[in-house]
């Protein structure tokens, strides 16, 4: 799939900003200025993440139609899910900023909406099942873990980030173990996209069309591919065992700052990986993947 | 738009063309369109069209023009051409592409005078037309088509596309609805040979030896229709058997008629007799039958299956399955249609009898050297069959079938000031009417009809240029061409070709002094000329496809088409014929001008329904007279407004009794007589024997006052063989020399020629080319994907993509026709995947053979028609780094031809 | 919207014959053509003169080659277009109910005035039946020529889909399937029709016919020799030939 770097900022800057959000809500209890500038640092990652994904829309203008599906549609859900967290801590945070007192356990309630929200995201992907890669469980639980370890890094949790941390590098771990027999265990294969299987080996003789195509540009993305064994190694290095590094020597906010920085381009990677590493079943018939 | 010339509908929105779609009621198409007719309106708003007439300002090929205006450009023309009529009309040459209309461009040469006129028919399947017409009296090509509704078993020779490409695909897929057989023998499994039950992977050139050994199978075991034989065929004439000047010629009576020994009296009797039984076993005074000579030729063993199936790549079994199989369905699965005819002779049958097996064969089985006797063996198996003209068999389209003698023969003699005495093309029945000046030298510029090729009835198109720029035979003063893409995909040897067309003398002169081209696109071909009269596209103007020329007719209906503008063109151009006709007009030619001297036809669309070939008989043959006309009949001015009314074509349906066994029915004989087809019946014999030919042996062993060159003796004795044989191609003598690989070409389906690549749609689906290799070679060269190989034949070099392909005969690697575009062509962009990676295999092809030891180099020409061998090409391959850029090689200089747009 | 319907009346679709199809592109262009002035927007082409021309399509045709272990190679066409799934992902994925799929016919569409353009769906269908059209940002699919099938300006005989008009071989079929008295369901029942990847749960209405046998393998001759030519000679034969004339 193209790794479209809307999708990319929009995956990871929300889940991020979602799992700040929900830390701000639980575990933590900033006030007055201090209070405000958390939130709308929180606020604006989700808002920013969130409207990303609106560059890759045809018609923009219409994206309040999302709304509509919410009964079928994880796109839809996840759109009810981010409005309505954003609505949900919308008085905890003025509350905090103004000292208007209310009750913490207010945030619960945003939280769990921000964690579905994640899920929500992960949903979308894992759905799908002419992408073999990502049609599993494990694709909204690796959501999840990076928006809490993003969360816990904004948030400043030394150890709940550490933790998190590790729970991203098993998230992964698990992502790619299940990811790289998907397509196999699919059992999907030009023998059965074509029905021809059974008479013989089947092979492209010449494609449907010379010339390029939406279908090619989206779906069957092989471009990039040489790059992954490099970009897993920044996923996890990079993403995950220097933001530790960063956590336990180097104290202070100086530690976070690296780690957070180190965490970025690490979930880019990632995310870079995620789409351009997952296969779409209708390469077959273009004999490619 | 292309030969096919299928029915379209087509709808507007506001003026402009909205939507094209079949005609359902079409003789042709019955409603359905190829890819291409599917998507002309993507011609029709090309950006590569054609906007004004042009007059070449840079050297020639640099495409440097200025826009004149119509004035100018025919002005231009007539100065150019005028002096030419008066002092040597052969001076003008003219030559016309993939032309509709050729009934009409040679009447406007022969009125010019010029014996220097042919279509494109030479380079394309000559071979077919001609061995058709000298055997059956009509073709495969477009000028008969299989039974579809009764075939059961159909076998297709070296067709890839073919110009009935629509009737074709339509009947496979009736055939195939029906649960009847498809035979595809072609070394490429493509297209209709990838649906074809069965694929015989043959090794090119090899067909004539293959068909022969079926043939041989045939009689072996005595599956042959003897009764066929004798009453339809030549195969009961005698052969003179007397050394001499009439030794293989027919045995004649006192009134000089061949005839035939009478099975009832074991008397000569007259073939066409009441009655008379011809026996095919007779021996009268020494001379035995053609039958008898047939027999002993192809029952000898070099004619086996075993003898020859490691030449022709499919093994002896495969061989004598075939024989069987054409054998079971022929004999043991004769259809019967209760329908009483009776024959010439006047013998009535009670019913008419069918073998149901079919061919069809075009370009793979005659654009080779052997191709001429290669389609004669085809047509001796179809008529051992039974199956031509019978029930469930291949029949032929009217105005065929018509006896060869029915042809005129080739007229030449230019004399100035005056039109030529007949047609430039015909069909000779012996040297006396070659088309030789009395020293003996070719009278036609592509020396057609000369010893090198005697049966050139399309003319040698792609000899033209390389003539007139060696001055052999003579140098010319204007080429004019229309609709054919010479500098380019119908070009052999395009390199040279380019640099013949820019030729310059010591003088500076071009060695072609003047070049005049009608095209409707900025094409390759553009670039090199001096005036450009652009056309119109095929929505804006008038056409007519008409019985004088290549017909809409089905085998049940004569039938003939016309088109109409349904678009105003929305720039200053002009229909080509109704641009020949003012030109015509200018000049003063006969038939072109009134008594008074003005122009006698307005437009072309004037001289469709006001022109008269003979009398009563006009371009077309429906609404004549008052509109009830059929075939014959005085002009009508109403006939164009009753064409359109009627959808646009005409037929004229021939009767139940009639519909079978055409050339010998005189029901049908009677009903060609009444839509002016003929004058008189004209019933025939087959010729399984060609008396013709065996004319030009003789002259050949030195008999006969007209005599061949001496070089060219032994090739004609071995060429003209009366009766079908095989020999290697020309392009064989290669082999030993390294070049062991056969190289081929093939139309693809959503392609015409050159032109599908200005077509938006048509060039995403193909807009480049690689060459596909047989497993075989791949692994021997280690090709893997992405790969590139150096092509090599012994005339030139070019370093292409490969792709691997299973289903292709060993020794054969391929690529799809005129998908290479050179840069700066067609308006598109200059890095367009056409020019960067697409290739033409033109470049390896020569027009003319490698030198002999006699020091003459011979064009690489069927020696019998002068068919261009395209297919006889013989290859190297080397795996080959990519080229720079991944641009395919050769690569020309870019056509500066943004000016045109 | 979204959701897909419990059970559609009619199951309107096209049988594809695979031992026909030659593969021309006839009709890949006419559906072009008429969808380019039908259904929804026009379906563009970008740079359609230039480099890299791009544009959309609703049906493709590509070839296959097929390499048995003990025939013949063969090369099989394929057209490629919406199949009209029972289980269509790409109708449920749909946030905004422009993708849907009617309960009449069972005919899958796109309400293009709703289309944000997300390509969500085009990821659901593993057919790659949905492209995106890059000028207009909506998404455009295979429409069944729902303007054809019921357009009652069109005669009765012109009432099916562009494609299956053009089609020269006659290699496309359009009708019900899930009438199983229906020409198309009698087709796909005589010839062992198919379903395209169905490991992929979609239930796709458009069924694939295979291609039959072919190639028949080598067996005996049945032409036996009329007489051994060598010993009797030409005569020999000519007897025994001419001797079965009446
Ligand atoms: N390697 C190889 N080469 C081949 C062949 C092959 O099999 N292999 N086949 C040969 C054969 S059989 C043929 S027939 C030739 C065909 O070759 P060409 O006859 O050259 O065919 P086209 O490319 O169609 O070019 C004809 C020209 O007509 C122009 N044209 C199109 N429409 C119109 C119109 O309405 N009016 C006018 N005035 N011009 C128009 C086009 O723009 C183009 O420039 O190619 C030959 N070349
Ligand atoms: N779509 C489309 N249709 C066209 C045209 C076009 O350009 N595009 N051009 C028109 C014109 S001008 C022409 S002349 C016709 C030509 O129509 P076809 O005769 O179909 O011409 P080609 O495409 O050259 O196909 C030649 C076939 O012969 C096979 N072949 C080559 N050598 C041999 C051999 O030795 N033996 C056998 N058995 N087979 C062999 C090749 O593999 C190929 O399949 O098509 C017409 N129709
Ligand atoms: S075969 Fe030729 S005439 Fe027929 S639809 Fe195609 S382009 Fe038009
Ligand atoms: S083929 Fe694809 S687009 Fe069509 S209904 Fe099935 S899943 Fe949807
Ligand atoms: S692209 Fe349009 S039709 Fe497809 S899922 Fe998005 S909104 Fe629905
Ligand atoms: S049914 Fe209509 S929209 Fe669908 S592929 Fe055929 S022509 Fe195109
Ligand atoms: S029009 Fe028919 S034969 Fe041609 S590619 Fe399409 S389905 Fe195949
Ligand atoms: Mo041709």
């Amino acid at each position: 799939m193209n790794p479209a770097s809307s999708v990319i900022i929009f995956t990871v800057l929300s889940g991020m900003g979602l799992g700040y959000l929900a830390l701000l809500a639980t575990a933590h209890d900033y006030t007055g200025a201090a209070a405000f500038w958390h939130w709308a640092f929180a606020y604006a990652l989700a808002t920013i993440g969130l409207a990303a994904s609106a560059f890759h829309l045809g018609n923009p203008q219409r994206a309040w139609r999302a709304f509509t599906q919410w009964r079928s549609s994880w796109l839809s859900r996840e759109a009810w899910g981010a409005v309505l967290t954003l609505l949900a801590f919308a008085p905890l945070a003025l509350s905090d900023w103004l000292g208007l007192g209310l009750p913490r356990g207010f945030g619960w309630v945003g939280a769990v909406l921000a964690m579905a929200t994640v899920i929500a995201t992960g949903m979308i992907y894992a759905q799908i099942r002419a992408v073999p890669r990502w049609h599993h469980w494990s694709v909204p639980l690796l959501y999840l873990a990076y928006a809490l370890a993003g969360g816990c890094l904004l948030a400043g949790f030394r150890m709940p980030a550490i933790l998190a941390l590790v729970g991203v590098a098993g998230a992964v771990l698990l992502h790619w173990r299940v990811g790289d027999g998907a397509f196999a265990r699919a059992r999907s294969s030009l023998g059965s996209a074509t029905g021809l299987g059974a008479l013989g080996q089947v092979e492209i003789f010449e494609p449907a069309h010379t010339a390029g195509s939406y279908l090619l540009r989206e779906m069957i993305y092989v471009v990039g591919r040489r790059h992954v064994k490099r970009l897993r190694v920044i996923a996890l290095g990079v993403g995950v065992a220097l933001p530790i590094l960063a956590l336990l020597v180097v104290p202070g906010v100086g530690g976070f700052g690296l780690a957070i920085i180190l965490y970025l381009l690490g979930a880019f990677a990632q995310r870079w990986l995620f789409f351009a590493e997952a296969e779409h079943v209708v390469g077959l018939y273009y004999g490619r993947r | 738009m292309c030969a096919c010339r299928c029915g379209i509908n087509v709808h507007l929105k506001e003026g402009r063309v909205s939507y094209i779609e079949g005609n359902r009621d079409h003789p042709i198409n019955k409603g359905v369109l190829c890819a291409k007719g599917a998507s002309g309106i993507m011609q029709v708003t090309a950006p590569s069209r054609l906007r004004t007439p042009l007059r070449r300002v840079g050297p020639r090929g640099s495409g440097a023009f200025e826009p004149i205006s119509w004035e100018d450009a025919l002005q231009t023309a007539v100065d150019w051409l005028r002096p030419l009529r008066d002092e040597a009309p052969e001076k003008l040459a003219f030559f016309t592409g993939r032309d509709q209309s050729q009934s009409f461009t040679g009447w406007w040469a022969q009125a010019f005078g010029t014996p220097n006129y042919a279509a494109h028919g030479g380079f394309c399947s000559v071979n077919m037309a001609a061995a058709g017409i000298y055997t059956l009296g009509g073709a495969f090509w477009e000028f008969g088509a299989p039974d579809w509704e009764r075939s059961k078993l159909f076998v297709l020779f070296g067709v890839a596309e073919d110009h009935d490409s629509n009737p074709i695909k339509i009947g496979i897929g009736k055939m195939k609805a029906r649960g009847a057989r498809v035979i595809g023998v072609n070394p490429i499994r493509t297209g209709y040979n990838a649906v074809a039950d069965d694929w015989i992977g043959i090794t090119p050139g090899t067909d004539g030896l293959f068909i022969l050994s079926l043939i041989h199978c045939l009689l072996e075991a005595g599956k042959v229709d003897l009764d066929y034989l004798a009453r339809y065929t030549n195969a009961a004439y005698l052969i003179n058997e007397t050394e001499g000047p009439d030794k293989g010629l027919f045995v004649r009576n006192a009134e000089a008629q061949p005839f035939v020994i009478d099975r009832r009296t074991g008397a000569p009797a007259p073939w066409e007799a009441k009655g008379v039984q011809p026996d095919l076993g007779a021996k009268w005074q020494g001379h035995r039958t053609v039958f008898q000579h047939m027999a002993a030729r192809y029952l000898a063993p070099d004619y086996a299956p075993e003898a020859v199936a490691a030449r022709c790549g499919v093994p002896a079994l495969r061989i004598r399955q075939l024989a069987a199989e054409l054998a079971d369905v022929a004999f043991n699965q004769a259809i019967e249609i209760a329908q009483p005819w009776v024959d010439f002779r006047g013998d009535a049958h009670a019913s008419m009898i069918g073998r149901p097996v079919s061919f069809h064969a075009m370009r793979g089985i005659s654009a080779h050297s052997n191709g001429f006797q290669t389609a004669r063996a085809l047509h001796l198996l179809q008529i051992l069959l039974g199956a031509v003209e019978t029930p469930g068999s291949w029949r032929m389209k009217p105005p065929y079938p018509k006896p060869m003698e029915a042809h005129p023969t080739p007229h030449f003699i230019a004399v100035p000031g005056k039109p030529l005495t007949g047609p430039h093309l015909g069909y000779v029945r012996g040297p006396e009417q070659l088309a030789l000046k009395p020293d003996g030298s070719p009278a036609r510029i592509d020396k057609a009809f000369s010893w090198e090729n005697p049966f050139s009835a399309h003319g040698l198109m792609h000899m033209v240029i390389p003539n007139a720029v060696a001055g052999d035979p003579y140098r010319i003063d204007t080429l004019f061409l229309y609709m054919a893409n010479m500098a380019w995909n119908s070009s052999m040897n395009t390199a040279q070709v380019m640099q013949m067309l820019t030729a310059q003398e010591p003088d500076g002169s071009y060695t072609i002094p003047r070049i005049i081209y009608s095209d409707a696109y900025a094409s390759e071909m553009v670039a090199y000329a001096d005036l450009i009269l652009p056309d119109t596209t095929y929505l804006e103007r008038h056409d007519c496809i008409s019985m004088l020329d290549r017909p809409v007719s089905e085998p049940d209906a004569a039938g003939d088409a016309i088109r109409w503008p349904v678009v105003e063109p929305d720039r200053n151009v002009r229909g080509f014929q109704s641009v020949l006709l003012d030109l015509g007009a200018r000049l003063g030619l006969p038939g072109m001008v009134a008594e008074d001297g003005s122009p006698k036809f307005r437009d072309y669309a004037d001289y469709i329904v006001s022109h008269q070939r003979r009398p009563g008989v006009g371009p077309l043959m429906g609404f004549r007279g008052n509109g009830d006309g059929e075939g014959r009949g005085a002009p009508n001015p109403d006939q164009m407004a009753r064409y359109i009314e009627n959808g646009g074509f005409f037929q004229a349906h021939v009767p139940e009794e009639a519909l079978f066994f055409k050339p010998w029915n005189a029901a049908y004989q009677d009903w060609a007589v009444k839509v002016g087809l003929f004058d008189s019946p004209q019933p025939y014999l087959f010729n399984i024997w060609s008396e013709p030919m065996r004319r030009f042996q003789l002259a050949a062993e030195g008999h006969g006052a007209v005599q061949p060159p001496d070089h060219l003796r032994e090739r004609l004795k071995l060429a003209m063989d009366p009766l079908p044989i095989w020999y290697p191609t020309f392009g064989d003598a290669a082999e030993p020399f390294g070049f062991e690989v056969h190289a081929l070409t093939q139309r693809p389906m959503d392609m015409y020629h050159s032109w599908g690549s200005q077509n938006a749609w048509l060039r995403q689906i193909r807009g480049h080319n690689p060459l596909f290799v047989p497993t075989k070679l791949w692994r021997k060269h280690g090709f893997s994907e992405g790969d590139w190989a150096r092509v090599t034949s012994p005339s030139g070099q070019i370093t292409v993509p490969v792709v691997h392909m299973a289903a292709l005969n060993e020794h054969t690697v391929w690529t799809w026709n005129a998908i290479g575009k050179r840069k700066g062509a067609w308006a598109l962009s200059q890095d367009a995947p056409e020019s960067t990676r697409g290739f033409l295999l033109n470049h390896l092809i020569s027009e003319l053979l490698p030198a002999k030891g006699d020091g003459m180099r011979y064009s690489n020409s069927d020696p019998v028609t002068g068919q261009a061998a395209w297919f006889d090409l013989r290859v190297r391959l080397e795996r080959a780094e990519p080229p720079a850029q991944a641009e395919s090689l050769p690569a020309f200089g870019t056509l500066a031809m943004e000016g045109l747009r | 919207m979204t959701c897909l319907p419990q059970k559609t009346d009619k199951a309107l679709g096209l049988v594809i014959d695979l031992d026909t199809c030659v593969g021309c592109q006839a009709c890949v262009t006419a559906c072009k053509g008429w969808n380019d002035q039908g259904y929804g927007v026009p379906l563009s082409d970008q740079n359609p003169y230039g480099s890299e021309p791009s544009g959309t399509f609703l049906n493709r045709v590509h070839s296959y080659q097929v390499m048995p272990e003990a025939a013949a190679p063969m090369i099989v066409n394929f057209p490629r277009s919406c199949l009209h799934c029972a289980d269509a992902p790409c109708v449920t994925v749909c946030p905004t109910g422009a993708s849907y799929k009617r309960a009449e016919d069972g005919i899958v569409l796109v309400n293009e005035d709703a289309c944000i353009g997300c390509g969500l769906c085009a990821w659901a269908c593993p057919y790659g039946a949905r492209e995106m059209d890059a000028a207009a940002g909506v998404m455009k699919k295979c429409t069944l020529c729902v303007d054809r099938i019921y357009n009652e300006n069109l005669p009765e005989e012109d009432r099916e889909p562009a494609c299956v008009r053009t089609c020269p071989t006659g290699a496309r079929h359009f009708g019900d399937l899930a009438d199983p008295a229906s020409a198309v369901s009698q087709l796909v029942a005589a010839r062992g029709g198919y379903d395209l990847m169905p490991e992929q749960a979609t239930r796709p209405t458009n069924k694939y016919l295979p291609p039959r046998k072919k190639d028949r393998p080598d067996q005996a001759s049945l032409l036996a020799p009329l007489l051994d030519i060598k010993a009797t000679g030409l005569a020999g034969w000519l007897d025994r030939v001419l001797g079965k004339l009446p």
